[in-house]
Parts: structure tokens; sequence; C-alpha cells
């Protein structure tokens, strides 16, 4: 996949999964689409729900997540903005006061950091300053992460950035059937949320119920903020979100066909709050704990479970908390990204080290 | 077509210029709307403008190129409908907001406050923009609009209370109409645009207005709003008070053209007003909002006035601007433009004036009482309201402190603490406060909470302000959009030059 391709969007469409009219055999979609037909249900379910950004409207957005939505709901909810973050989520802070429910799109990761005063210091604060009187259901979805060979600024990881400021949720979905909900969630819930969606997943496909939440039959069963196991085992805990959960199953993986170990997966989901139960409780069981993800290590996601697991299970510990992250750099060029990336070596790597204490 | 000239001649009620400047045609909104204001649309784009031409090398570089189109609207008009009372009443916004404002400064230097932002020079133009809203309008100030939060019925014990860290923001924006301070400057006017846009969409009556102020008209924020509410068409004013200082940094910093000549770049009509004509402020605003309210989108108001305090409590101005400069503003204080006005008339003399002073010296001993009454949170309030949802994080961290809280630390008071925070040096009134009766028992003031009125939800006793009392006396009660009356002023006495007051006329057997 080059970034040209992701960019002019020519991936073929998808098919499968509309929301009305069953279809016969389930045929799986993208999360891309799952995204797609999870806003349209949002939309669908609250007209005050309003969907901004840059591109999303007449063409879909880059990505093409909001695709048919202008065309379904009409311009005056699915809104093509000038380009301007800072005004995306600034007029959205006044729209949610106004009573709406607005879900922006930043269209990739290194485009937020123009809006991260009104993120930080209005959308994440008026609900405390208030005292209670404002609520901001805002949801800011960005497409994160590196891996499609893209230029610069459109491969980053800012979500340590948004998990440090309080009164910010921050999600990141892992692959189509948690994005199909987990953006419903989102934009129903009354708190600002970031909402990451790991890019380079964006084709992978997976059967869907396409049902709106709170439907019977829906497949709605697990919390915005909790966090899942996603493959059992019982030697060593891997820890992802977004991007990553793929790359430790694989690694879990090639390291029973391998080494014959045991790998347990758990995808956090939520970023802030964290729900370290399942962690914790794979942990105890386990005693090694590595923690993956794209950003860098320094004062990061994986820096805040080390810490919390040290305190609350230190005692099952059989080795340090390890760590698989991108580099301490400024993300690299495109050609050296796979250098950068956490793969199955490193994290492999990384379980052998844990297993040597 | 006019020239430039020309246009500096639009004079006032009360004489004074007005500078109007647009590449559109100014609107009129008496006249039928060019769209209906509905949600927005295409269609509602602003339509297609004049080409700018290439800058122009002189006296006139910086300035826009092509025509200036003069506002063809009858200004006076617009306050033809002021009653006598209501005059007044302008004034009296003006003295009671200005009192406050001085009770204010003695509070921080008490330290009572932790820092106080002054209005002081700038009452005209809040009051007069401030008495132009109605009660479907939404003001977004930044955080020095005392005299707007004052019309839009914000209790000023409530405005304190911010600077003095009681609270960050206590009153409620939907009631009011009024939303919070905003220090982090221009910021507010990206949401003042969302709000405007949702108005729109929602078709309210209302309009929406944000202040902000030559400073802030740097910020990026400010000219992304300015874009958005054009290419929206949003119903909003952008108020900007020119004060002409930035803390130390003069207007001449922020900008090499006069800030209303930018809204020419972003397609809609602006209007330069003398800041310190409290009339002239409401005639332009009332405009200003009819225009918005009518379907026809943004318009920017450069209310031409002057900081005449410090930045705030904290800031030295005789560092970076002369007395010389501060002396010629005082020649136009707006409080005594008016009061000439009003004298003139033969509206206000000793007697009304006195018992005005009266009135504000009651309001602001109550002020004193009640700012000095308010208790501090209790501690484990500052957990409160992080989000809507409860965070696991945050309650863990609210149990475990809790936890480490002595039975009497309720949060009701901790004077003696606070004072060593605060540094406040050799106050001499310091022993005073903890040794009179009536200032120290923190158990008294707590059983007899109904002496100054019930305590609200900020934690501020009830006494004045919002629910009645000296709010109540006056003639403009916030929510009155047009305020009827056939009085017409436009007639009225002019104030010589614009710039300097010589006293008041005194009008002989005047029953005040």
């Amino acid at each position: 996949m080059t970034s040209g391709a992701v960019i002019t969007g020519e991936q073929p469409a998808e098919v499968g999964g509309g929301r009305t009219g069953e279809p016969a055999t389930p045929v799986p979609i993208t999360l891309a689409k799952a995204l797609n037909l999870g806003l349209r249900s949002a939309m669908a379910a609250d007209p005050k729900v309003v969907v901004m950004g840059e591109d999303v409207g007449t063409l879909g957005g880059v990505f093409r997540v909001t695709d048919g939505l202008q065309k379904e709901f009409g311009e005056a909810r699915v809104i093509d903005t000038p380009l301007a973050e800072s005004a995306i989520i600034g007029t959205a802070i006044g729209l949610a006061m106004r009573g709406y429910r607005p879900v922006c799109e930043i269209q990739f990761d290194g485009f937020v950091y123009p809006a991260f005063d009104q993120i930080v210091s209005q959308l994440a604060k008026l609900h405390y300053r208030s005292g209670g009187r404002i609520r901001l259901p805002v949801t800011i979805r960005i497409p994160f992460g590196g891996g499609i060979g893209a230029v610069e600024h459109h491969s980053e990881s800012p979500e340590a950035y948004f998990c440090h400021t309080a009164g910010l949720k921050v999600v990141a979905c892992s692959n189509p059937v948690d994005a199909h909900h987990m953006i419903q969630q989102a934009i129903r819930s009354d708190d600002p949320i970031i909402f990451l969606e790991p890019k380079r997943r964006y084709w992978e496909k997976a059967v869907v119920d396409p049902r709106p939440l709170g439907e019977p039959s829906s497949a709605e069963t697990t919390g915005l903020h909790s966090s899942v196991v996603v493959r059992a085992g019982t030697d060593a805990t891997l820890v992802g979100y977004g991007p990553t959960v793929r790359t430790c199953l694989d690694a879990a993986e090639v390291s029973a066909a391998d080494d014959g170990r045991s790998l347990e997966v758990v995808d956090l989901r939520s970023l802030s709050p964290l729900d370290l139960g399942p962690v914790l409780a794979s942990v105890r069981r386990t005693g090694r704990l590595v923690v993956v993800h794209e950003a860098p290590s320094n004062v990061s996601v994986s820096a805040e479970v080390a810490a919390r697991v040290c305190e609350q299970a230190f005692y099952s510990l059989e080795a340090p908390v390890l760590r698989v992250t991108g580099f301490d750099t400024p993300y690299p060029p495109a050609r050296l990204e796979d250098h950068y990336l956490p793969d199955v070596d490193r994290i492999l790597d990384a379980v052998d080290r844990s297993f040597g204490y | 077509m006019p020239s430039v000239t020309e246009l500096m001649q639009l004079l006032t009620p009360t004489g004074h210029r007005i500078t109007a400047a647009s590449r559109a045609r100014t609107p009129d909104p008496d006249a039928p709307p060019a769209a209906p204001p509905d949600r927005w649309t295409p269609d509602r784009l602003t339509p297609g403008l004049p080409v700018a031409g290439p800058p122009v090398a002189g006296p006139n570089a910086g300035l826009p190129s092509g025509e200036l189109t003069a506002v063809d609207i009858d200004l006076p008009a617009y306050v033809a409908d002021l009653t006598d009372d209501e005059l007044f009443g302008l004034y009296r916004d003006m003295v009671l907001v200005r009192r406050m404002d001085e009770e204010a400064t003695s509070l921080q230097r008490q330290g009572e406050l932790g820092l106080w932002a002054s209005l002081r020079g700038q009452e005209a133009a809040q009051i007069g923009s401030g008495r132009a809203l109605g009660p479907d309008d939404m003001a977004f100030p930044s955080y020095r609009e005392h005299g707007v939060a004052w019309c839009r019925g914000v209790d000023p014990a409530a405005v304190l209370a911010i600077f003095r860290g009681v609270n960050l923001g206590g009153w409620d924006p939907a009631t009011h109409g009024f939303a919070l301070y905003s220090i982090v400057v221009g910021s507010q006017t990206l949401h003042a645009t969302g709000y405007a846009m949702g108005m729109a969409w929602d078709r309210s009556a209302g309009a929406t207005i944000v202040y902000f102020g030559d400073g802030a008209s740097s910020e990026g924020d400010v000219s992304e709003a300015f874009g958005w509410a054009s290419v929206y068409c949003a119903p909003l004013v952008f108020f900007c008070q020119n004060n002409h200082w930035a803390i130390s940094e003069p207007t001449r910093r922020q900008s090499r053209i006069e800030i209303f000549h930018r809204a020419a770049g972003f397609g809609f009509p602006s209007v330069r007003v003398d800041g310190n004509d409290v009339l002239a402020c409401l005639a332009v605003s009332r405009w200003a909002l009819a225009t918005a309210r009518a379907g026809r989108g943004p318009v920017l108001v450069e209310a031409v006035t002057y900081r005449m305090g410090a930045h705030t409590t904290a800031d030295d101005p005789t560092r970076y601007r002369s007395s010389a400069e501060l002396e010629a503003w005082h020649q136009r204080d707006p409080l005594d433009r008016m009061r000439a006005h009003l004298a003139a008339r033969g509206q206000l003399g000793e007697e009304r004036d006195r018992h005005l002073a009266l009135e504000a010296d009651a309001f602001a001993h109550e002020l004193r009482a009640r700012c000095t009454a308010m208790l501090d949170p209790a501690p484990t309030s500052l957990f409160d309201h992080v989000q809507v949802t409860e965070n696991g994080l945050v309650a863990e961290q609210r149990s475990m402190f809790a936890a480490t809280l002595e039975p009497g630390d309720s949060g009701t008071d901790d004077r003696l603490d606070r004072e060593d925070r605060l540094d406040t040096g050799d106050r001499h009134d310091t022993g005073d406060r903890h040794d009179t009766g009536d200032r120290h028992d923190t158990g008294d003031r707590l059983d007899t909470g109904d002496r100054l009125g019930g305590r609200d939800e900020l934690g501020v006793r009830d006494g004045f302000g919002v629910k009645g009392g000296l709010v109540a006396g006056g003639t403009h009660v916030p929510g009155g959009t047009q305020i009827p009356g056939g009085t017409h002023v436009s007639g009225g006495t002019q104030i010589a030059g614009g710039t300097h007051v010589s006293g008041e006329a005194h009008v002989p057997g005047e029953a005040w």
C-alpha cells in the first residue's frame, strides 16, 4: 500500500454489511467500512450528531470512512470544513454548547497539533471549569500510526499527549468489530473523546453485526473503556492497542509455533482511563509482561502501564516489565519505518529477554 | 462614492466619529434577508466579492485598496427609542461597574483576590454592547468583560469568585446567555463561531457576540473564526475592544492596518466606533446584531477605547506607557462624557449624581462583604466534574486523598493558611480581619447564612445582583432586546471635539 493510493482513495469499494437488510450470509467488511456503518447508525439514532472535517463530505474522507454519509444525511450534517484544525475543534465546542454532538475528523495524526489548545485547554477543561454545567460530547476521530509508506506527519502516534490531559478520554480500536461498536459508544458518551483509528488496519476485514448499538442481537457486550483478552495464554502477557494488537497476535502465533510458548494478548482499547484489571489478572498468572506500541517510549502509555503493574502486581512479576515501542526519534522517512515500528521479531526478542530473568 | 475622509464624518448621537468600511454592500437589517435564516446550505455562502487590487504605496500602504462603501444606515435611529430613564440607566450601569472594578482592585490589594483584571476605561464599550443584547442572544467574553457580565445578569460576586480562586467559572452560561471567561486569548472566538452556526441551524431568533481585544486579534484562532463565520454565514458579531495595549505591547505591534479593516479580507462588513461613547457603542451593536440576526452573516465591530488601568493587578504600566498618554485618555473618560451628555440634557444634577454615588458605595460595600465571606471549597471538591462519567483513576485519588484529611478539614475556612500562601506581607488589615468578632468566627458565618441571603450554588451568598436588588432597580433589565419608547436622542448634546469634558451641567430644580 502506498500513501498515494491511500490519499487518492483507490481502494476497491467494500461490499456487504449494509445497515438495512440482513445479508444472506455474513460478509466480512473492512475496519473503515465498520466505522462508516457505526457513524451511519449514530447519525440515524440522534439528529444532533454532526460529522465535520476536511474532505469528509463530497469525497467521503481520504480513507472513505465517511463515504456516503453526506449523501444520506445532507450537507448540514456532514460538513466539509475549511482547512483549520483549531477551528474544527473550537467550533465543535460551540456547537456542543448549543446541544449538538459533533464528530470531528482530524485528517491525519500529525495535523492535530494546530488544535492542541482547543483540545487540551478548552475541550478537556470546560466541564470542570463550569462546575459540571457544560457538557461537551465531542468525538475527535484521528487516523493514527504508521506503516503505510506515507510522507511526513502522516504516521504519528500522539496518544500520550491526550492521555496526559485530565478531562479527555482516549480510546483506540484494533479490529472491525470493535471499530463498529466503539465509534457508536464514543459518540453516545457525554465526555470528549479522542478516538484513534489504526490507519494501517483500515483494510483488515472481519464479519461485523451491522445492527446499531442497543438493538437485539447487536454484538455490543464490552464497555468502551474496557480492555479485553484477545488471545488466552499462560506463559507471558503481551499488551497492545490499535495497530499493534495485530502485531502482538502475530507474535503469539509465531511464538507458539517456534518456541512452544503460550502468550496471552490483551487489547487495551481504552488508553485513558486505563482498564488494567485484565492486564493485572493476566500478569498474576503469567508473571511476565511486554507492552507494545508505535509511539516513542518516553513518558508513554507503556510507561504508565509498567508503573501501575509494578505498583499493583509487584510480587507476581518474574521479570521487569519490558516495552517494545517506536524509537525516541521523530517518525522516520517511509523507507525506514519498518525498522522503527515494533514487529514480531522485536516483540519476541523482548519475550526472550523476559524469560532470561 | 464617499471618500474615506467623508466616511470618518459619520457622527454618533453624541457627536463622535464612527468609521465604517466594507467591500461587501453593507447589510441593511430592515431589508428582506438575502436567504432565509435556515440551516446552513451552500446557498448561504457569501456571494462573490470584488477582488482587491494590489496594495498601494504611500500613506495608505497596507490599507485595503478598492472601494469603500459607507454604511447606509441611520445609526442614531438605533438609539432613538431610548427614554430618559434608559439613558440614565446606561450611565448608572457604567458607574456601578466602575465601582465594582474599584472595589475588586482594593480587594486584591488586601489579599482577598489573587488577581484582578480592571475594565476601567472600557465601560462604554461593554455596557453599550452588552445592553444591545436580547434574551435569545449569547455572549462569549474574554476575561475583562465584567461590564458585559453585569448586563447579562451575572452576579458580580460570581465574577470575583474566579479571581479569588474559589472556582473557575461560577455561573451558568445557558441561563445568562453569557459563556465563561476565557483566558487563552482568542480561543473563545471559535466557540462563538460554532455556537452561532448552531443558532442558525436551530433557527434561533438570536445572535452571538464575541469579545476579544487588539492583542487577541493576532491569534490564529481569531483569523480562523473570521474565515469560518464568513463562509458559514454565522450570525455572529465580533466585538473587538481595541484598548491600545496588550499588556505592554501597543496595537501597532499587532497589526499594520486598522483591525476593523481585516474583515474586508474575509468578506464581511466592519465598523469602527468610538468605544468610549456608550450610545455609539449601543447603536452600532444593535445594528450589528440585527444584521447577524437577519441571516446576513458576521460583522466586525472595532470599539476604540483605552485600558486606563494596568493589564491586571500584577502589571506595572508605567514601564511601557507615558503619563501624558494616560492623561489624554482621562480626558475622554466614558463616564465623564455620558455625565456631561446627561447634564446638558437636564437629566443629571448634583443631587441625582450624589444619589447614584451612594448607591454605588452601598453596592460595593455589599460586594466586599460577600466576597470576603466566600468560603474555600471543600478540599475533595477538586475532584468534582473532571468528566461526566466518573474516571476510575480520579475516583481512586479522591478516595486516597479524602482518607488523609483531618475531620476538621471540611474546607470551610483556612484563612491563616491562605494568607501564608498569598504572602500578603505587611497588610495592616490582616489582624483586623482575624480579631474582629464578626469576621473570624467561621461558625457564626455558617450559622447565619440568611444574614446576607442564602448561599447559592456558587458558594456565594445572594444579596443583590442577579435576582433583584440593585439590578432590578435599573432601567435595563437583562433580556430586553429593543427597549421600547420614543424619545429621540439624536438631537442630543454633542460633546465638543469628542475629547474633552469639562465638568457637568447643573440643572436647577431637578428632582434628584
